[in-house]
């Protein structure tokens, strides 16, 4: 197939988007991020990890756990909480890095067009209370924010 | 008021005005007074916004009692800057497995 690529977009000011097409059918590509003996397989990020615990219990009110481990030793765990399934079109689960990461509020999206399917995640921050996300308000405004003023930045340091 | 520190800086930078403030400072050291004259803002207000910024480690005050200048500290910004690029990192080197495990699920059978 022709190489995709992932691309990370602002949607809003809470909002950022992930979108990939893959060459193959939806419900294929639906059971690769919903089965954890497919899930482990693939969801690795860089090289050099490995993924020991992936635990899927796909229903709304359902828990999630996924952990990495490193050849050097590190370690990342993910976890969150499904809110809402409709097999093979749409995910909706909040998701959690640590306690050093904002709890995030994920949208993953299976649409098919001629044999190709393309996921499309949409990941808010976050929702842990009402003054948490009024204080997110344009967050990821910050991160273009923050660019923009790096770039400055990188500029002078030139 | 959040506790993580990325948490603290997302919500530093939600605001326009801070995020003026600290477009203003990119051009150098400023004082509150030169840092409030381009926003219908009084000193206090325009206080209250530098006291987020610097508790975010955005922006760091000199020691002097009258002459308090304001600098920018983009610690926190690169930050930023990295735990984006590392979760677009993360899901395309995923997604390069994913190809190819999709190749293998479809010979497997797992096609309809």
């Amino acid at each position: 197939m022709s190489a995709s690529t992932t691309t990370l977009t602002m949607v809003s000011d809470e909002e950022i988007a992930i979108s990939r097409a893959f060459d193959a059918p939806r419900h294929l590509v639906f059971a690769a991020h919903t089965m954890p003996e497919h899930v482990t397989q693939w969801l690795l990020g860089p090289e050099g990890w490995t993924m020991p615990i992936c635990e899927i219990d796909l229903r709304p009110g359902g828990s999630w756990r996924f952990a990495w481990e490193h050849a050097d030793g590190r370690k990342l765990e993910m976890t969150g909480v499904y809110h809402e399934i409709v097999t093979p079109e749409r995910i909706v689960n909040t998701e959690r890095w640590g306690p050093d990461w904002p709890e995030t509020v994920n949208t993953m999206l299976f649409t098919e067009e001629d044999g190709r399917t393309t996921v499309t995640q949409i990941v808010r921050y976050p929702s842990k209370d009402g003054r948490d996300a009024a204080l997110a308000t344009g967050m990821m405004g910050g991160v273009e924010r923050s660019y923009e003023l790096l770039d400055v930045l990188l500029a002078k340091l030139r | 008021m959040a506790t993580d520190p990325l948490s603290r800086t997302f919500a530093a930078l939600a605001d326009p005005t801070r995020r003026a403030i600290l477009g203003r400072l990119l051009d150098g050291a400023a004082t509150v007074k030169e840092l409030s004259a381009p926003f219908a803002m009084s000193g206090p207000a325009i206080s209250k916004h530098l006291r987020v910024l610097e508790r975010a480690g955005l922006i760091r005050r000199g020691r002097e009692a009258q002459w308090r200048p304001c600098e920018l500290d983009a610690t926190p910004l690169q930050g930023v800057a990295v735990w984006a690029a590392r979760y677009q990192h993360f899901w395309d080197e995923s997604y390069r497995r994913l190809d190819t495990y999709l190749d293998e699920m479809k010979e497997q059978g797992h096609e309809r």
